[in-house]
């Protein structure tokens, strides 16, 4: 394989973490109450704004890595509580303008509270170098994006799979009322996912802004966005799928920047649009749906 | 739907008596268009174009309540028929001397032309509503939030075509110093003509078919409505109107940009629909105007105390009230009853 090659993979493979990471609460979230929520991806922002604080006040970064997971749970136990709660049952429009609002809401108050200006953090220096192995060179930074990711799925799975939690996620995600009725405590359920699935989007707003060095109160829309993206590729309501899924956005994205000429890589979030409209129309199921769902 | 509004449905077919309805509705257009006159020599100028801001406002709203709120697509893409609009229309009408230097790569032909408004407008609901057409076919067959996400990835890609075909839009800076043809008139004019269309459909049989799709598509199938046509009407004929209003605004403010339509606009006027109620046409206009002044009383606030983003936030947490408290907007999917009993041409059963 190319040098070239090889650093578009691991380029692509960390910018694929990021949305993983977002995808995977996305489709939780979706699995259990069917809520497309847009304002996750405004929990990449809050999580990078954290960081951001922290960094500031000279937390050390182990450190910083739990605060940003709890921070991002917490907020998104307030959301799920004050808000999507009271409107649980209602029609899926309904919940997705609500959503839609809420992360207005959240963009603008942030907005009014941080102000529009572009601010950065950067991590520490020995994250910043690059590193070579066999005649290849990659950035630290991005490794470390990428192993950290790994590790925090790795957890994840055995939270889903190997605890009762889990398994009352897992029961409630098939048939709420059904789970309900056999003793799970749906709404403790509920606030648990999306509070899992917030700290991973906020810890991938540490990492977003640590890659790219640059953050700001809107940051969150686009990534959301392309979190679903990434849900409709694995097939939404999945967490392996929307894992998959944002592996092969980013690293689609990579590519497409990568490989094709200079003047085409301004089209690279067209393309991720277009690729979102081919694959709902092609396979809307998504392409390793566990369930077929009616998406049409 | 609910057997109240089915009746209010039936009770306000306007085969009644037209006559009436049509008088009613040219009276208040006239009405309407004296205020305006006087109002034009008496408020400042800043005020007037405020004013002409809302008319289009309002008027996308009504035209939003076609697509979202009768037929029950929920796109969110208007702001991408708008940006084509504005883009045709701005190119037909900037003037042909600037055109060579700055949008080089226009061929000559286009180049060359000069367009005035009117026709520069038809030409650019035109190409809204063949993208509309052209695409249709394959994103209506989406339902719900689905939709709702790929016409919001519609917006993203006219605007990534628009930041990067620099030498026809002139990319990311935009076309500025458009010819300011639009003034309150011509959004006056707009706004009847969004309304009048609007109505004319929703009190028609093919306004209660549409109806029917929105509440139940199989069983419209069944009873013989053409579900799937009746979609890309509405979703095209919804495209034609913004792609115009878009065009109107751009002449308004003299400049468009490939952020000037952005998503937040498309949630403003879907807030302004599902607050008025989805399907009425009163509750998108009274709505969109309640929404604009609020948000642009704000603005001085926000500027003098320095927190910009204060409307949105409000408008934001009014849509989830809203949502929270009376779910169906304010009028549902009806017309106030005075309006009605204007309008209609026929009492009250």
């Amino acid at each position: 394989m190319s040098q070239y090659l090889f650093q578009q993979l691991i380029n692509g493979l960390a910018l694929g973490s990021l949305y993983a990471l977002v995808a995977i609460g996305f489709s939780m979230i979706y699995g259990i109450v069917r809520l497309i929520n847009f304002a996750h991806g405004d929990l990449v922002m809050i999580g990078a704004f954290s960081t951001l604080a922290l960094v500031s006040a000279g937390v050390p970064w182990p450190v910083i890595l739990i605060f940003v997971l709890a921070i991002g749970a917490l907020a998104g136990m307030a959301i799920e509580t004050i808000i999507f709660r009271p409107m649980r049952g209602a029609s899926p429009v309904t919940g997705f303008i609500a959503t839609l609002a809420v992360s207005i809401a959240i963009q603008n108050s942030a907005l009014m509270i941080l102000s529009g200006q572009p601010r950065n953090f950067l991590f520490p220096a020995f994250m910043r170098q690059r590193i070579e192995f066999s005649g290849v060179n990659a950035s630290l930074t991005d490794l470390v994006i990428i192993v950290l990711t790994l590790l925090l799925i790795g957890g994840l799975f055995l939270v889903v799979y190997r605890t009762k939690l889990g398994t009352a996620m897992r029961a409630t995600a098939e048939n709420l009322m059904a789970a309900r009725l056999m003793g799970v405590a749906v709404n403790r359920t509920i606030l648990a996912a999306f509070a899992i699935g917030s700290a991973l989007a906020a810890v991938s707003g540490l990492f977003w802004g640590g890659k790219f060095g640059q953050i700001d109160p809107l940051l969150g829309f686009v990534p959301g966005l392309k979190a679903f993206v990434a849900c409709v590729i694995g097939g939404v309501g999945s967490i392996g799928g929307a894992m998959l899924g944002g592996y092969i956005l980013g690293l689609a994205e990579v590519l497409f920047v990568g490989l094709l000429p200079q003047e085409f890589s301004g089209y690279r979030d067209t393309f991720v649009f277009l690729l979102l409209i081919v694959i709902l129309l092609v396979k809307p199921s998504g392409l390793f749906a566990r369930n077929t769902e009616e998406r049409a | 739907m609910k057997a109240r509004e089915l009746n209010e449905a039936r009770a306000i077919t306007p085969h009644a008596t037209p006559m009436k309805g049509f008088v009613a509705a040219a009276a208040v257009v006239v009405i309407a268009a004296i205020a305006i006159f006087v109002a034009s020599k008496g408020l400042s100028n800043y005020t007037v174009t405020l004013l002409a801001l809302l008319f289009i406002n309002a008027a996308l709203a009504v035209s939003l309540t076609l697509t979202n709120g009768l037929t029950g697509l929920f796109s969110l893409g208007h702001p991408a028929f708008m940006t084509i609009g504005a883009y045709v229309a701005a190119i037909l009408t900037f003037s042909a001397r600037r055109k060579g230097s700055m949008l080089p790569d226009l061929p000559d032909w286009l180049a060359s032309t000069e367009w005035s408004m009117l026709p520069a407008l038809l030409v650019a609901g035109l190409a809204g509503g063949l993208v509309a057409l052209a695409i249709g076919g394959a994103v209506l067959r989406l339902k719900g939030h689905y939709l709702a996400v790929a016409t919001l990835g519609l917006i993203i890609v006219v605007q990534g075509l628009a930041t990067n075909w620099d030498g026809i839009t002139r990319g990311g800076s935009g076309i500025s110093g458009l010819p300011r043809y639009v003034d309150i008139w011509w959004a006056f004019g707009f706004l009847v003509l969004v309304v009048a269309v609007t109505w004319r459909i929703k009190f028609s049989s093919l306004g209660r078919a549409m109806m029917a799709v929105r509440e139940n598509e199989l069983a419209a199938k069944c009873s013989g409505i053409n579900a799937a046509r009746l979609k890309i009407l509405a979703f095209v004929i919804g495209a034609i109107m913004a792609a115009m209003a878009g065009a109107l605004l751009a002449h308004l403010i003299s400049v468009v940009t490939p952020k000037t339509y952005s998503v937040l606009l498309a949630f403003n006027i879907v807030v302004m629909v599902v607050i008025g109620g989805s399907g009425s046409i009163m509750g998108a206009l009274l709505a969109a105007t309640v929404i604009t002044i609020v948000s642009e009383s704000l603005r001085p606030v926000e500027e003098s105390v320095g927190l910009y983003g204060l409307s949105q936030v409000i408008v934001a947490l009014c849509l989830i009230l809203v949502l929270y408290l009376k779910p169906s907007g304010l009028f549902g999917s009806g017309e106030p009853v005075v309006i009605r009993k204007l309008f209609s041409g026929r009492q009250e059963p």
